[in-house]
């Protein structure tokens, strides 16, 4: 079924968990580097591995992460939470039970605005923000494309057991009708630029910093309960997020056209065609035995601790955009290609170091991310922002021009100094000498009888046609507008 | 040499080698000897560590040479029960899961022990997982009490307390979940200890149930017990559960204890709810009279009530099995330990895991993994996990209204003296999990608790229990041994000094 025919006929309903990886130094529970990459294993402590004996602790960093976390999303802070052990056996889970927070979470209650491109807000509701720990990583060696199906064996890297997760699971998210797939992608972009912000984690969705399950259902409208639900796992960029609903909607749509019923389950979405199939079954009586975790003493943070973490919290990307909005009067899309590229924080401080917005817009987003995705490095390692106010302040007050900025840029990047020293060092520097462009301009019309003839006869854009001789004469330091003055005089003098 | 140092306690060993007498590798040699010579008959050792032991005590003696400032008790040898993890030294924990399982880290524990220069004997045998009081449930074969080797030692730290008490060893690490430490001492005419819970780390000791289980020391006397917790107490930042406070002065609680008229205005409360029908005649006699010596020197016998008691037991065996199904999920044949394959079908995770298990688990393991998983399935976990924990604070509430009448509770530690192999019957467990009675309510309270000699009953040891509150752990080492000093005035010699030494024909030469 279309998509558009399914959103007619039916209210979707979404619920999103969002787990996210913070950023500590060290695991949750241990003293293990919390690093991506590594060779196998290395990254491990006894109570990672899951020896016999070894004892988990709370990492302070983990519980204050997840409080600045709850924190922006308006939740409430447990005074107390416990963690709960989650049993099941798996091999990537080196205790075959996962140390999560079950009834407990340590942020519950909350709230945040998600705005979608044309500027509607949509209030989303956060049941909980919960702690717990990841999985190891396994490896099928010998099948076709990495599954365990046909695979000869597989390997266990528990690097990642124990990297500290926060979980945030919403209430459903009900009344957004066929915008439903650009609502879960909204959502799951704000709370990577809010990660991001708080500084809690690097939030990159394609190394799974961030990873959504999104749980879709539909209901004939508004009034009726909410229809079964199929929860699609680990969707891991926004424009998956967008197609992995639209289709999830288009499909169950047509299975209760024709009187089917949905079966709760958990799929898996494809990238290729932008599908999903189906995964295990997965039933509310799921059992897993969970119980209080004996090893640890419940994690109360105390009303103090709490209002420092509050009082410390950067602004957040919502209310930094709309005040960098009414500040810079650029608009919605500009704004967001910034955020997207993530070059507000360089943006913002060359405002602040004197460009105007649309300058040190134009710099970032143009010149140095161009060099950097040539060079394949971080455009805000490139330049300072004080670099690239310097750089366009050059230009305002006349002493240089786009191409000669751009090479003086270059040297900078290069690391040969402030731009106005790279400017002097290499003699970039407009020319001023009135008498070497006059040399230039009489040069030119000398040479190109033709083009003069062209001009005196009114065509006034064959004035271009002389700029070049008198560019190259110069070495493209001749202000463009005086050559023009200068050339005008003596033809039509 | 003519001394027999296997004989003195650690506290004389400890003098005696301040003094110059004998070595650290004297004494650690004659200890090995002693081994060598009984243990075929006892059974205490899983793993004897001569090279270990030795060498640690070449380094005292060394140190000691040059001067150097040492702990009071370096030099002195220890048992470990196989439930602490030793770098390098196999830990199995009695099972044969972990058969061959040399762990690649140590227990704080033991870095606290070889900290303080004491030479490791060996690893001490136990039922296996720490599930069991009798040791029988060890995959490593059975120990014998030396009291009669016809009988169990207790369990489930049987082989330390047989270490113990046959002069293997002057000091033994045990652990007591249920009773484990206190019980076994009980049988073998030692003192044990179990300390308030969170005393001693619990960071690599393989783990039974995370809420109960507790490290405790065993020695002949209170004085040695003491000094061994002294050691090996203390906050641990690796064992969130560990307490944070300072560490009292346990040494200086025995000497308060043994001075005369120590026990005046002490309020001993006997527990209603322990009523004389649960114990053995002998065992109650010699309970009796330890405690009409301790009324005579001053004491104040009063009677306390415990109605959660009869509730307690239910409660122990639903939280224990449950923690233990859980704790124990990951011995899968993945990582470390026994991995078996399935003789038939496909070779997966599942498969590797199911007969892993299914072949490295014994029967009474099994039973508790199967308890305790069912015990938290969804469904059952408010009747069964969700009640126990009621009852564990009801547990909690009635000791702490009993220790307002009373300074310590007291009671025979266990209802009869050692039993006889084959006992322990896999087809009705519920008799033996009967015998925890007296024992388990500390544990799932958190409070310390000491099984010292009380007396003999038809020639074999009865155990005297005595419960403090939390963090008042010196309470008993005060207390106990004022008693000790009564009852062996009384019966004119420490009653670990009268154990048979000799075990059988074939093992029957002494050691030099």
């Amino acid at each position: 079924m279309k998509y558009e025919d399914a959103v007619a006929t039916y209210d979707p309903a979404l619920g999103i968990e969002v787990h996210v990886e913070l950023g500590t130094a060290t695991k949750m529970f241990d003293d293990a580097p919390n690093t991506f990459g590594g060779s196998a294993n290395e990254n491990t402590t006894p109570t990672s591995l899951g020896l016999p004996g070894a004892l988990p602790v709370v990492n302070r960093m983990a519980i204050e992460y997840a409080i600045r976390i709850g924190l922006a999303l308006g939740c409430q802070i447990a005074e107390s939470c416990r963690f709960a052990r989650k049993n099941y056996f798996y091999p990537d889970l080196a205790k075959n039970f996962q140390t999560s927070q079950a009834d407990e979470p340590i942020a519950f209650d909350g709230s945040i605005d998600v705005e979608l491109e044309d500027g509607t807000i949509v209030p989303v509701a956060i049941e909980r923000a919960h702690m717990e720990e990841d999985a190891g990583k396994n490896t099928h060696v010998g099948g076709a494309s990495g599954r365990i199906h046909g695979a000869d064996h597989s390997l266990v890297d528990y690097n990642r057991a124990g990297v500290p997760l926060v979980e945030i699971v919403t209430h459903p998210i009900t009344g957004v009708g066929d915008r439903a797939p650009e609502v879960a992608a909204a959502y799951v972009r704000t709370l990577r630029d809010i990660f991001r912000a708080l500084g809690v984690s690097e939030a990159r969705m394609e190394q799974g910093n961030v990873r959504a399950d999104i749980n879709v259902s539909l209901r004939k409208d508004a009034d009726a309960p909410l229809g079964t639900r199929t929860e699609t796992k680990n969707v891991n960029s926004f424009r998956s997020i967008d197609r992995a609903v639209r289709y999830e909607i288009a499909r169950q749509a047509e299975i209760l056209d024709q009187g089917g019923a949905i079966v709760q389950e958990t799929r898996h979405f494809h990238e290729s065609d932008g599908s999903t199939s189906s995964g295990r079954p997965k039933s509310d009586a799921d059992d897993y035995r969970y119980f209080p975790e004996p090893d640890l003493v419940p994690v109360a943070p105390s009303r103090d601790w709490v209002e420092e973490i509050r009082a410390g919290l950067p602004e957040l990307p919502a209310a930094r955009r709309r005040r960098l909005l009414d500040d810079w009067g650029i608009s919605e899309l500009e704004i967001r290609d910034i955020i997207n590229a993530g070059l507000l924080d360089p943006v913002e401080a060359t405002v602040v170091a004197g460009a105007t917005p649309d300058a040190a817009r134009k710099w970032w987003m143009g010149e140095i991310a161009r060099v950097a995705k040539q060079r394949e490095v971080e455009a805000d390692g490139l330049a300072t922002p004080a670099n690239v106010a310097e750089l366009q302040q050059l230009i305002d007050d006349g002493k240089l021009n786009d191409k000669l900025a751009r090479k003086v840029l270059a040297g900078v990047v290069e690391g040969r100094g402030t731009p106005s020293q790279v400017m002097e060092a290499d003699g970039l520097q407009i020319v001023e000498d009135t008498g070497a462009l006059e040399a230039a301009v009489d040069e030119a019309i000398a040479a190109n009888p033709d083009v003069v003839e062209k001009i005196r006869g009114g065509k006034m854009q064959a004035v271009g046609a002389l700029m070049g001789p008198i560019m190259k004469a110069t070495r493209g330091q001749a202000d463009a507008g005086t050559a023009r003055e200068m050339i005008l005089a003596r033809i039509n003098g | 040499m003519s001394q027999d140092l296997t004989r003195l306690t650690a506290a004389q060993l400890a003098d005696g080698m301040r003094a110059g007498e004998y070595t650290s590798t004297d004494v650690t040699r004659a200890h090995l000897d002693r081994i060598e010579a009984t243990d075929d008959v006892i059974g205490s050792f899983i793993s004897v560590t001569p090279d270990v032991a030795l060498a640690t005590a070449a380094d005292v003696d060394r140190r000691r040479a040059a001067g150097e400032d040492l702990h009071p008790f370096a030099g002195v040898p220890v048992s470990l029960k196989d439930v602490v993890v030793t770098a390098g030294i196999r830990t199995t924990a009695g099972s044969k899961m972990l058969e061959d399982w040399v762990p690649p880290y140590d227990a704080t524990v033991y870095t606290k022990i070889k900290a303080a220069g004491l030479p490791v004997l060996g690893k001490t045998n136990m039922d296996e997982f720490a599930m069991g009081s009798t040791t029988e449930h060890s995959a490593f074969g059975p120990t014998r009490n030396p009291w009669d080797t016809t009988t169990v030692p207790g369990g489930s730290s049987g082989g330390a307390a047989s270490s113990a008490a046959a002069f293997q060893a002057p000091l033994a690490v045990g652990t007591d979940t249920g009773g484990s430490v206190r019980q076994p001492a009980a049988f073998t005419g030692t003192v044990g200890v179990k300390p308030t819970y969170g005393s001693v780390s619990r960071y690599g000791i393989v783990a039974m149930a995370s809420s109960l289980d507790q490290v405790g020391p065993l020695g002949r006397t209170v004085a040695d017990a003491a000094a061994l917790h002294q050691l090996m107490a203390g906050h641990d930042q690796r064992d969130s559960t560990s307490l944070s406070d300072g560490v009292p002065d346990f040494l200086a609680a025995v000497e308060a204890g043994a001075r005369d008229g120590s026990l005046q205005g002490k309020r001993l409360g006997t527990i209603r709810e322990l009523s004389a029908d649960d114990y053995d005649e002998g065992v109650r006699a010699a309970f009796v009279s330890a405690l009409e010596l301790a009324r005579k020197a001053g004491a104040e016998v009063v009677e306390v009530d415990m109605p959660s008691l009869r509730y307690a037991l239910d409660a122990y065996y639903l939280i224990m099995p449950s923690e233990a199904s859980s704790n124990l999920a990951r011995y899968d044949g993945m990582r470390f330990g026994l991995r078996a394959e399935p003789e038939t079908g496909p070779v997966t995770a599942e498969t590797v895991m199911s007969t892993t298990r299914a072949a490295g688990f014994g029967a009474e393991v099994k039973r508790r993994i199967l308890l305790g998983t069912y015990a938290l399935s969804a469904g059952y976990y408010d009747a069964y996990y969700g009640s126990a924990q009621k009852v564990r604070t009801l547990v909690q509430r009635d000791l702490a209204a009993a220790f307002e009448k009373a300074d310590v509770l007291v009671s025979p530690t266990a209802p009869t003296t050692a039993l006889p192999f084959g006992v322990e019957n896999d087809d009705d467990p519920m008799a033996l999990y009967l015998g925890d009675a007296a024992t388990i309510p500390a544990n799932l309270a958190g409070i310390p608790g000491m099984s010292l000699p009380a007396g003999l009953a038809n020639g074999m040891p009865v155990g005297f229990q005595l419960l403090a509150p939390a963090r008042e752990d010196a309470r008993l080492y005060e207390v106990g041994s004022a008693i000790e000093a009564l009852v062996t005035d009384a019966a004119g010699a420490p009653l670990w000094a009268g154990v048979p030494t000799d075990y059988a024909a074939e093992s029957a030469t002494t050691s030099a």
